[in-house]
Formats: C-alpha cells, sequence, structure tokens
C-alpha cells in the first residue's frame, strides 16, 4: 500500500492509522536499540576509575540512561578507557577491544587517554588513539561525573546519526 | 637533643666495631652512617638485632652530575631503618662504584627488600648479590636500559622506542 | 578417552598431579586496577603466586626530576588517587625540612583536617570495594552516597572533587570559609550514625564472618619483616602510627587513640579500620574547635616559595615577554639548599616515605617516593600460600592496594 496512507509521527517514522503498525528504515531502529543501551566494559586503569564507579553509584546513576557495567568483553558493547594506557598494558588493551563484538565504540576518558596527559615519559602512550579506534574523547583530570554523562550522552547522538557504519547490511 | 645522644652511643659503638666500615657520621635531619661496601652487611645486621627492625625503605641514588658535593662514586643506595622500641631513625648510605654495580643483598634479613632491590635493579642496574630473584619488576622483561640513569632520555624517540611496542604498532597499523 | 585419563593421573612424572598455572590478568572485574597474579595451582588452593606489575608505571620520579617542587605537588595527587590530600602533605613535608620552613599554626590545623577528611573517603572507598568483591552491593551504594558529601565538600575548599593539590609548601592553598566549616560539623555530626549503618550490615553477619575470619593471618614479627604499616600491621597487634611516633602538623595538640586488632586475620583488619573511621570523625571535630583560636591568621608561611627558582637579584624593571606579560614579579627568590631530607606520614593505606635529595638547583635531583601499597603486594604470596582463590580475592581488599600507588 505504499505510504500514502500513513500518518507521519515522528521524523521519518510512520504509522498506519488505528493499528499500532509502524514504518521506519532499519538503520533508525537499530541505532535506537543501540544508543539506548549501551553496556560499557569496565575497564579502570588509574584514577579516573575512581569517576566512572562515582558516575555509576547513586548519587549520579548511569542506570537511568540504559548503562549497565559489564566484565566481560565478549557482552559489551563500548569501552571506556579510563586512565593512562602504558605501553606494558596497551597490547592487553588492544587485545580486549578485538575480543569484543561489533558494534563496539571507544570512549577516551580523561587526559591520560586522550593525549598522554601529564605524563610524557619513556612508558606513558601518548593517547589511547595511537592503537585504538576513539569515537568520543572527555578530557578533564578527571572529568566530572557530569562530564563523563554528557560525552556517553554525545556518543548516543552519534550512533543514532549512523549508517551503514558496520557493514553494508547492519 | 635526641640526635645527640644517639650520635654518641651508636658513634662509639659502631665506630669500635666497625673501624673499617664507617666512613662519616652526619647529623642532618636523621643520623646518616656512611659506610664501605665490604662490611655493610654486617653494619646491617647488627643494626637490626641492636632493634631496628622495621626498614622503611632501600633506594637508590644517581649522583650523575652532581655539582653541589664531591660525591666519591656515581651510584648510592640508602637504608632507612626505624627502632620501634626506641623511636629512632637511622640512614645508611653505601656508595656503589659506577663500572662495578653491585652490592650484597639483605633479603635475609628482611623479606621485605626482595621487592625494593628488584626496583632499584630495574631502574638503575645495581646487581644484588644474593638475591633469590633478580629480574625486572616495573619495566616489561625485555625492556633495555636502565630509566632512572641519568643519561636516560626522560622521552623516547621514535629510534630507541621499546621494540615490544614498534612490533606492538605495526601489527595494530598493519591489521587496520 | 582412556588416553586423557592417562594423561590426568601421570601428572608431573611422580604421580602427583601437577600444579596448574593460571593467570588472573591485569584487566580483572575487580576495582583494584591493573594487577597480574601469575597462579600456581593444586585443585583450588594456591601453592605459589607471583605478583606481576608496571602496568600503570608512569615514571612520576624521573618525571619529578624535571619539574619544580611546586610542580611536583600535581604528580602527588595521582600517585594514591583515593585520598590526594595525604600524598599532597608527604612531599611538602619534605620539601619543608629541606627548605627549613614550619607553616603557620591555622594551616596545621587545616591540614590535620583534610588529612583526616582523606583518610575517612579512602576508608570509605575500601569499606566498598572490599565489601563488593566479596559480595556485599549495598555497602558499596551506602559508602558511595557518604563519599559523595565529603568530595563535595572538598569541592568547597579547593576547587576539585579527586586530584586536589590543595597542601603547598608552606601551608595551605586557600583558607576555609565559614560555609565549609559548618558543613563540616554537620558532617561530623551525622557520621557516626552512618558508620552504625554500614556496621549494621555486615559486622555479625556469617557470610561476611566465614569469608573474613582466619584468612591471612599475620603474627606481629612476620608482619614487621614483611614491611606491613598502616592499618593492616595494627591488626596484628603492633600499635605503630606514625601519627603518634613521629608527629607532624597539629598531631601533638589532638587526642586520639590507635586501634589495635588481636588475632591479625582479615575481620580485625576490618574492625581497626572501621574503628579508626570514628577516630577521624573525632579528630576533625577536636580541630574544628581549635580552628575558632586561631581566627584569621595566615595559611601560608612568609617565606613560603612560590615558584622556587635559584636565587638571582632581578633587575628593578623587568622587560616584559612580548607574549606573555610580567612572569617575575622582581623580588630575590629562596634558594633551595643542597641536601637531603626524609619524611613520612600516615597515608590511609600504610607508611608513605618520601626522600628528596636536592643539588641546589630548581628541580628535585632525586624524588624517592616508598609507597605502602608496592610492599603490600610484595607481602601478597607470603599470605596467599594455602588459601582458595576466593580468599585471594579478601586478602587484596583487605590489603587496601591502590596500583597507581604501587607502580607510581
Amino acid at each position: 500500500m505504499g505510504i500514502e496512507g500513513t500518518v507521519e509521527v515522528g521524523k521519518d517514522i510512520r504509522q498506519i492509522p488505528g493499528t499500532p503498525v509502524f514504518i521506519t528504515p532499519l538503520d533508525k531502529l537499530f541505532n535506537w536499540a543501540r544508543s539506548g543501551s549501551l553496556w560499557p566494559l569496565t575497564f579502570g586503569l588509574a584514577c579516573c576509575a575512581i569517576e566512572m564507579m562515582a558516575t555509576g553509584a547513586s548519587h549520579f546513576d548511569l542506570d537511568r540512561f540504559g548503562i549497565i557495567f559489564r566484565a566481560s568483553p565478549r557482552q559489551a558493547d563500548a569501552i571506556i578507557i579510563a586512565g593512562t594506557v602504558t605501553k606494558k598494558m596497551a597490547p592487553m588493551v588492544r587485545r580486549v577491544y578485538d575480543q569484543m563484538p561489533e558494534p563496539k565504540y571507544v570512549i577516551a576518558m580523561g587526559s591520560c587517554a586522550c593525549s598522554g596527559g601529564i605524563f610524557r615519559t619513556y612508558s606513558v602512550v601518548q593517547g589511547a588513539d595511537e592503537f585504538l579506534p576513539v569515537d568520543v574523547y572527555i578530557p578533564g583530570c578527571p572529568p566530572r561525573p557530569e562530564a563523563l554523562i554528557y560525552g556517553l550522552v554525545q556518543l548516543q547522538e552519534k550512533i543514532k546519526k549512523e549508517s551503514g557504519r558496520w557493514g553494508f547490511w547492519r | 637533643m635526641g640526635l645527640l645522644e644517639i650520635a654518641m652511643d651508636l658513634l662509639a659503638e659502631l665506630r669500635e666495631k666497625f673501624p673499617r666500615v664507617v666512613l662519616e657520621v652526619l647529623e642532618k635531619d636523621a643520623l646518616t652512617i656512611v659506610c664501605r661496601r665490604e662490611g655493610s652487611l654486617e653494619l646491617i645486621s647488627y643494626l637490626k638485632e641492636k632493634g631496628f627492625k622495621h626498614l622503611i625503605d632501600l633506594c637508590g641514588v644517581d649522583y650523575q652530575g652532581y655539582k653541589s658535593e664531591k660525591k666519591p662514586e656515581r651510584f648510592e643506595v640508602v637504608y632507612h631503618l626505624y627502632n620501634l622500641d626506641e623511636k629512632k631513625l637511622i640512614r645508611v648510605k653505601v656508595p656503589i662504584p659506577e663500572n662495578d654495580a653491585w652490592q650484597y643483598s639483605v633479603t635475609g634479613l628482611w623479606k621485605t627488600a626482595n621487592w625494593f632491590e628488584r626496583e632499584c635493579y630495574d631502574m638503575f642496574g645495581i646487581v644484588f648479590k644474593g638475591h633469590p630473584d633478580l629480574r625486572r619488576l616495573l619495566m616489561p622483561e625485555d625492556w633495555e636500559g636502565h630509566p632512572l640513569r641519568k643519561d636516560y632520555p626522560l622521552f623516547l624517540t621514535e629510534e630507541n622506542e621499546w621494540k615490544g611496542y614498534k612490533e606492538f604498532l605495526a601489527s595494530v597499523r598493519g591489521a587496520k | 578417552m582412556s588416553l586423557y585419563v592417562e594423561v590426568i593421573k601421570n601428572g608431573n612424572g611422580k604421580g602427583e598431579p601437577e600444579h596448574f598455572t593460571i593467570n588472573m590478568g591485569p584487566h580483572h572485574p575487580s576495582t583494584h586496577g591493573v594487577l597480574r597474579l601469575v597462579l600456581e595451582l593444586d585443585g583450588e588452593t594456591i601453592v605459589k603466586c607471583d605478583p606481576r606489575i608496571g602496568y600503570l608505571h608512569r615514571g612520576v620520579e624521573k618525571l619529578a626530576e624535571h619539574l619544580n617542587y611546586n610542580q611536583t605537588i600535581v604528580l602527588s595527587d595521582r600517585l594514591d588517587y583515593i585520598a590526594s590530600a595525604a600524598n599532597n602533605i608527604a612531599f611538602c613535608l619534605a620539601f619543608e625540612k629541606l627548605l627549613g620552613i614550619t607553616p603557620p599554626r591555622r594551616a596545621r590545623l587545616i591540614r590535620t583536617i583534610v588529612n583526616e577528611m582523606a583518610r575517612i573517603s579512602s576508608h570509605l572507598l575500601w569499606l566498598a570495594t572490599h565489601a563488593l568483591d566479596i559480595g556485599a552491593m549495598t555497602v558499596f551504594l551506602y559508602c558511595f552516597r557518604d563519599r559523595e558529601w565529603l568530595l563535595s565538600i572538598f569541592e568547597k575548599v579547593c576547587g576539585a572533587r579527586l586530584t586536589h593539590s590543595y597542601v603547598r609548601v608552606g601551608g595551605v592553598r586557600l583558607d576555609f570559609t565559614q560555609e565549609v566549616i559548618d558543613e563540616l560539623r554537620r558532617f561530623t555530626e551525622e557520621f557516626p550514625q552512618r558508620i552504625l549503618d554500614y556496621e549494621t550490615l555486615i559486622d555479625v553477619n556469617r557470610i561476611w564472618l566465614k569469608r573474613t575470619r582466619d584468612v591471612a593471618v599475620v603474627d606481629a614479627e612476620t608482619a614487621i619483616n614483611l614491611g606491613l604499616t598502616g592499618p593492616v600491621l595494627r591488626g596484628s597487634g603492633v600499635p605503630y602510627d606514625v601519627r603518634k611516633f613521629r608527629p607532624y602538623d597539629a598531631y601533638d595538640e589532638v587526642e586520639f587513640e590507635v586501634p589495635v586488632g588481636e588475632r591479625g586475620d582479615t575481620y580485625d583488619r576490618y574492625k581497626v579500620r572501621m574503628k579508626e573511621l570514628r577516630q577521624s570523625n573525632w579528630i576533625i571535630k577536636q580541630c574544628l574547635d581549635k580552628l575558632k583560636e586561631v581566627e584569621g591568621e595566615p595559611v601560608l608561611a612568609e617565606e613560603a616559595p612560590d615558584l622556587l627558582l635559584p636565587s638571582r637579584v632581578r633587575e628593578p624593571e623587568p622587560k616584559p615577554h612580548p607574549k606573555k606579560g610580567f612572569i617575575f614579579t622582581g623580588k630575590e627568590l629562596p634558594v633551595v639548599p643542597p641536601g637531603e631530607a626524609f619524611a613520612s606520614i600516615e597515608s590511609p593505606k600504610g607508611e608513605l616515605a618520601v626522600y628528596v635529595v636536592s643539588d641546589g638547583g630548581p628541580n628535585p635531583w632525586r624524588l624517592r617516593i616508598r609507597t605502602p601499597s608496592f610492599v603490600h603486594i610484595s607481602a601478597i604470596p607470603e599470605l596467599a600460600k594455602g588459601h582458595m582463590i576466593a580468599d585471594l580475592v579478601a586478602i587484596i581488599g583487605t590489603l587496601d592496594v591502590v596500583l597507581g600507588d604501587c607502580d607510581r
């Protein structure tokens, strides 16, 4: 019947009137599901991990965004690299990232993960983007919980605009 | 007041027991004894028997390029000992020459010295004779060089980068 | 099928089963950081344990040789990042010994208050993560609620929640405002009730008792030999507390008790830390009362250095930098005399000691930081022999290790 008899209820979302049937592009549906329940991996390395824990605890709650921290990379969607990445630890981070199934996103939290921070020394990797594709950078030393929440919301916005990033059919 | 009394008692005892070992006794913020490497193990065991049972710290210092005083050797191993009953702090400094960098290990006296000496070896290259398991602690096992020496750079450029990290980056960027 | 049974029965050739080596990797769902343990197991019991550290080694000691004395205080925050104020105090004590400065009385009282606030916040996080590892999740949420209160007070004091850099050489950066003092008083009044809340949850809980009684028992002699300090040593019966043995700041003016345990097991260490929470609360109350006597005094010593550069007489009219404006004010700056200094404090985790060697220049020649977590992790092989893997999690929790402190 095409789209002539349908009613537009939101941007690109049409409803057949009188029925609970919606017609929408698959991309929008998948993006809505992916951004609404983003399950990050606990990867706290240093001081930013404490702020991440504080964000997940009761005062600044992350559960209201659908974000539940998972311990295993096989069950996680995103990885929040919170803290300094050293050269000894970098292969482990990469290995954990490779174990995550697609679609996967990377957030670099804190100055050390963005660019090495105040530690310009012989053993610190100057930024997680030397070996990982980072989606959102959250600067701060450590970033406040509100800043982390803002970064996560920005990631959700980025996911909602995706189309065909994970292969043609997804 | 307290330091002077300690200096009188301990100084007399140590001078008489270890005449050739003790080089000088100073009084800075704590009683400091500079002693030769050869008898340092006996001196420290004697101090432990006298009651200095708490080894607070064991570290190395690199004096290459030190301007304000003429130091006899390049390295120094510094021990900080504390007496819990009489509440006294003592510091023992042992100069170590550059081309013969080794020192006796005190792991027989304190189990905590195990990791302190491993870290000193890792950072300065001073070998501890008698240590049960001397290998690198903080840096990766195949790291070259000893980071806290004065001639080691603070930031590694691409040529003198650790080869483990170079291989890792090559594998990551190749796969991309 | 029978081939596999043969292999298992033969084991290491002597008829005994072979020990199974397992890696408890740097990434594991415990919040203590990046610690790697290589365990040799006989079934579920641990035979040998080899901790591998260095996954967070940032080169702080080397970096400090290239920074000013005041800039190293920023580095010190990131060592034991849970109680940053304590680290700042250790560094400042060592530098003040080197320079020969004494901070004014108001500054010393404020430093004591901040030290005790850091102790309370560190013990709250310890309780939260220890209980979470053992299985009690409610305690985690309760402790974080109170920790948020403390962090908001810290924010009112110095602007930062976690990495303060508040304590400076010669005193503290800014004075307490009346709002901060009132908020702290409210905190000290309500906090004892909160401690009772946590204790009702786990103190006599059967599961907690089974998991912590007689786990990792250490007697006093072994504890001193292993170099353990802080609540871990006091749980074994040794009343060694740096605040009483070598008092610094205002600790000789306040009264407090040092709680000591009897049996040296995990439960005693837990009780010691809970009693320390109450003592810290009392110390803060006493210091707040004493602050009224020194109303209006400065919080930074007169000779407190701003930049600590070697002294040279400046020209009366310094030329303005084309892009930055005036940097030096034209007065003679103090010199750091060559020499060495050693200072140690009672940080919430144990004894934190700083040994600094100076050669008269603007940067420290050698800055050695002796951290309690380094020593406690080196004691894990000794403590974990004969226990099971589940007990290992409790042992790491009771030793209260932070990897930023250990690896520096």
